[in-house]
């Protein structure tokens, strides 16, 4: 059996942070497990710019992000497994994993970090009526088809939701020369950011349909159409709005789903919005020396925040190697009045670190504010101009702050309008 | 081409009467004008092994799908394809459907089928926790089994093929013409003579026999719209559980799948087109209010997908199975929708049968292999078969569809199989590769890419299920 | 005249105001919240660059295809005439992060660059 101090499983943006946060803690052993043929993770397929703003000042595409982090770990001596599926991590933290040339491995590791992203949800979860022809695809399996593969998967393009993906490949094939007809968005709002709005569908007169939505596919073979129609409040499709729409391909935006069937399989229980584990401030689950970060743990719209995250996860890994975790108080997190989840879902009040909460809102507002509240005291009251589904927030609470709080107190946050 | 006999339509009833027939010393033809095996009613249908309860004394139906309940443990040994016994469960909501459980119990009696037994509402959830409020009663039947109905079909084309059964695909019959004693049949692949033919097209049996004169079978296509949902949901119930059945059919049921997932269906509509299988709102919508009757608690937020697929009713209400009118070397087996697929090995061994009578009897093919060589299934292997797997041959090492985990090897023996994969669905069917929650968000690229490599094309060459059903056009640059 | 803008510079995306006079001179920015916004809206409103993102062909690599940007902002109107210029270029492997795929690419001033090795 194989021993290592670190396993991380994953070698996009998240896995390759916290490795390098953890060997920047003096973690002698590291390995690295990562699916596909090469490091970098789905950045290797978004080759738009914008990454990076944040945390590098500067703004690149998903290739050159990754590209840094690879040449970093290049440069030291974490291992890397590539073109390696990890199977089973057991309740001993073994992590069992095949790949071509080392065959089944079981590696015996002190400590895990999950950072296996997530996947696109597939059609099927919408249950859209009609035939189940070719041209039908989530948003980021064109995108692979296009970036990496260097094939045009469709002519005439209808996008079901207007998340980033979506809005960033509507662009992408009206520059490879398709037609983009229409994006259609079953909520009132987009979900994507108002810049990839502007830059991915205004720039080039792609309409953008909100509270609107695909209800039946036409062709036997390829696509041939689609019918779209307008919902009500309650997101069902009305009547008399139908209007068809002659197409090759339909392309899903329609949401992220944290890729946990390892961390199910060890036992990790999930928080049941985030569809990511439950973790404290140093990104901990609770299973001791299993760590989550990136989109495993939360769907991220910015790496640069996965790679925050991940390096606060690299750091914790390392103090559990150590054996310099914190004993502690742990105080929950909750958030109320419009905001759907927090992350972390609980703190060590004795940590003696500032913490920052991150959380997405349930829909749009304006000129609200962010409050933080514990034990009927407000912490905390933040005016914001805009807050977005689309858009993570976040905020500090300080060392004082949490010094005064106990085991089992609750953390609130919420919005006022 | 020339054969002994053509047996037209690869579904299950196709495969398994190909496969017994080349128990004999018979030059075999398998004619199916979609590019897989599989492609009609049997790639979408309940995947029951019923007991044999519902089906009227007397009929083709009931004496069938007894014999058919007999023969598949066997058949499904042979073939290595999954055969769960689970037992089924009837309910009933109200006084009146206890009286027609009755009546189903005395029928089944009657028809031969062991072990029939009306539970109250105690012993119902004793058996089933999750079953819905409202049920009071249930009839159980511990025989009723659950197959894979399109791994059936596979891998009795695969043995078929082995025991030197011709698979042509992508063979749509247009016309048939007598020929001396036997036919000369008109494909999409050119003319192919045969001395025997067997009419096994599904929904289309009723315009294949017309090719010869034959103008007895109407068919009346009945779709049915289903929900696969997630393995999440899979352990929900653990028996078939059915509702009272009416004119239409045994009506929506909810049932694991011998994969694990849970199948919710099917509504029954009678519509024109045989091959319109697109799915309503309002039928989902149908499976959904009336599953969620018998079984509480389920979760259509994990449903992965949905899809429809047609039965070829006759308005007598029973199969036709035997030589036809007009010509006695032409074998109509039409009308096979429920209990078909439970009845499948039952009329393969009966239209053997019939035509031995029908041609004198046949030399025996002492080389006939029943056994299928069991397939490698990675993910159900311990971790030291695993090992020794890998070790062995590397292509086992690299996983290519992570919801199903299946890896790189089992989707080049998909390939290369005697029956292989010609597309991608054709992939997903013999491996499960796409087949899990992600729907082939992951791995469809790359079981394009090796389609591709193993059948020497381009990318944009491999399609879906055939046809025009291409993946992508183009390259970009 | 007003005109309202959604700002690109980064994420965020903030609502902003350009006032211009007749002249079509910008008298006024407001609603940015930094200084890379106040320029991108007085860009915007006068001659509005994006950022040009694509692949371009690649012989003899791991892939056909290697994504490529403009290393500066175009001309938004230039951006399908770059795409032809572009369309046209097979590179051969080796390809490293920086290199110059097409020099002054439509007299624009600007290189494209490869974005991945390959």
């Amino acid at each position: 059996m194989l021993q290592y101090d670190l396993v991380v499983v994953g070698g996009g943006p998240a896995g390759m942070a916290a490795a390098l946060q953890a060997k920047e803690e003096g973690v002698a052993k590291i390995v690295i497990l990562e699916r596909a043929e090469s490091l970098g993770g789905i950045l290797e397929q978004c080759i738009h710019t914008g990454f990076g703003l944040h945390y590098f000042g500067e703004e690149l595409s998903g290739p050159e992000y990754a590209g840094r982090f690879i040449r970093e770990v290049q440069q030291t001596d974490i291992d890397v497994m590539c073109d390696t599926m990890v199977l089973d991590i057991s309740d001993a933290n073994v992590v069992t994993a095949v790949n071509k040339t080392q065959g089944l491995m079981q590696i015996r590791a002190t400590a895990v970090v999950l950072a296996m992203g997530c996947r696109e949800r597939p059609r099927g979860a919408l249950s859209i009526a009609g035939t189940r022809p070719s041209g039908i695809m989530t948003a980021g399996t064109a995108q692979k088809y296009v970036n990496i593969d260097g094939y045009m998967p469709g002519k005439k393009v209808v996008i079901l939701g207007s998340g980033d993906i979506g809005l960033i490949m509507a662009r992408r094939m009206t520059l490879e020369g398709a037609e983009v007809k229409v994006v259609c968005e079953l909520m009132p709002y987009s979900s994507g950011l108002q810049r990839n709005i502007v830059q991915c569908l205004e720039d080039f007169n792609i309409p953008l349909r909100l509270s609107c939505t695909v209800v039946e596919t036409h062709g036997k073979e390829r696509l041939e159409g689609v019918t779209i129609a307008d919902v009500d409040e309650r997101l069902q499709p009305i009547p008399g709005t139908e209007q068809y729409i002659p197409c090759d391909t339909l392309m899903l935006s329609v949401g992220l789903i944290p890729e946990n069937e390892l961390s199910k399989g060890v036992g990790v229980p999930l928080d049941n919005v985030t569809k990511g584990p439950v973790v404290d401030e140093y990104r901990e689950t609770l299973h001791p020396g299993i760590f989550a970060c990136g989109n495993v743990l939360q769907v991220h719209d910015l790496v640069d925040y996965v790679t925050e995250e991940s390096k606060i996860a690299g750091k914790g890994a390392a103090n559990y190697i150590f054996g310099k975790k914190k004993g502690g108080a742990y105080a929950a997190t909750k958030g109320v009045n419009g905001v759907r989840y927090i992350v972390p879902q609980r703190v060590n009040v004795r940590g003696g670190e500032k913490v920052k909460l991150y959380f997405r809102v349930g829909q749009v507002y304006r000129n609200a504010k962010v409050t933080v509240t514990c034990n009927g005291q407000t912490l905390l009251s933040r005016k914001r101009p805009k807050l977005a589904p689309g858009e993570m927030e976040n905020v500090t609470l300080t060392e004082e702050q949490l010094a005064a709080m106990n085991e089992g107190d609750e953390i609130v946050v919420g919005i006022e309008e | 081409m020339k054969f002994d006999v053509a047996v037209i339509g690869a579904g299950v009833c196709g495969a398994l009467i190909t496969r017994e027939l080349t128990k004999y010393d018979l030059r075999v033809a398998l004619l199916e004008r979609a590019n897989d095996c599989a492609m009609g009613t049997t790639k979408a249908n309940s995947a029951i092994v019923h007991a044999g309860f519902d089906a009227l004394p007397g009929t083709l139906k009931a004496r069938y799908n007894m014999r058919g309940v007999e023969l598949m443990p066997a058949v499904c040994a042979d073939l290595h394809v999954p055969y769960k016994n689970n037992g089924a469960l009837v309910l009933a909501f109200s006084e009146e459907e206890i009286s027609s459980l009755g009546a189903l119990l005395a029928r089944g009696e009657q028809n031969g089928v062991p072990g029939l037994e009306i539970l109250n509402r105690d012993e119902l959830v004793a058996k089933e926790p999750h079953i819905g409020e409202t049920a009071v009663a249930a009839l159980y039947a511990p025989t009723s089994a659950i197959v894979c109905p399109y791994e059936l079909t596979i891998a009795a084309v695969e043995n078929a093929v082995a025991n030197g059964a011709e698979f042509l695909r992508n063979c749509e019959v247009t016309a048939i013409a007598p020929d001396g004693d036997g036919f000369t049949l008109t494909t999409s692949r050119g003319l192919i003579e045969a001395a025997y033919v067997v009419n096994a097209a599904g929904v289309h049996a009723g315009e294949v026999a017309a090719m010869i004169g034959d103008d007895s079978i109407t068919v009346i296509n009945r779709r049915g719209e289903y929900y696969l949902l997630d393995k999440s949901q899979g352990a929900l119930v653990s028996h078939t559980v059915f509702q009272c059945p009416t004119v239409m059919g045994k009506g929506v049921l909810v049932s694991p799948t011998v994969d694990g997932n849970l199948i919710v269906g099917p509504t029954a509509d009678d519509i024109p087109d045989g091959d319109d299988v697109a799915t309503t709102a309002e039928g989902l919508a149908t499976v959904v209010s009336k599953a969620t009757k018998s079984v509480a608690g389920l979760n259509m937020r994990e449903a992965i997908t949905s899809f429809a697929g047609n039965r070829a009713h006759l308005a007598s209400d029973d199969f036709i199975i035997g030589p036809s009118a007009v010509n006695h070397h032409f074998i109509n087996v039409a009308g096979i929708e429920s209990p078909g697929l439970s009845a499948s090995p039952a009329i393969a061994e009966g239209v053997a049968a019939i035509l031995q009578r029908v041609g004198g009897g046949f030399a025996e093919n002492a080389a006939f292999d029943p056994v299928r060589p069991e397939p490698v299934r990675f993910r159900n292997m311990s971790t030291e078969e695993r090992a020794a797997l890998v070790a062995k041959d590397p292509a086992y090492g690299r996983i290519v569809c992570r919801c199903e985990t299946v890896t790189e090897g089992e989707i080049l023996d998909a390939i290369r199989g005697p029956a292989g994969a010609r597309d991608v669905d054709g992939v997903k069917r013999r491996t499960r590769a796409g087949m899990g929650r992600c729907q082939g968000g992951f791995c469809g690229s790359k079981v394009v890419e090796l389609l591709a490599r193993e059948l020497g094309v381009e990318m944009n060459e491999i399609t879906k299920f055939g046809g025009g059903s291409n993946i992508m056009f183009d390259r970009t640059k | 005249m007003k005109r309202n803008l959604v700002c690109i510079a980064c994420p965020i995306g903030c609502p902003i105001e350009v006032e211009l006079n007749d002249a079509g001179e910008v008298v006024g920015v407001t609603g940015n919240t930094c200084p890379r916004g106040e320029a991108y809206a007085r860009t915007e409103v006068t001659h509005p660059v994006r950022s040009l993102t694509t692949s371009v062909k690649v012989e003899g690599g791991v892939h056909p295809v290697v994504p490529v940007k403009t290393a500066a902002p175009i001309p938004k109107e230039k951006m399908f005439d770059c795409m032809q210029v572009i369309n046209a270029v097979t590179l051969q492997a080796p390809v490293a992060i920086g290199d110059v795929v097409v020099k002054d690419i439509c007299g624009l001033g600007v290189d494209v660059v490869a974005t991945n090795n390959d």
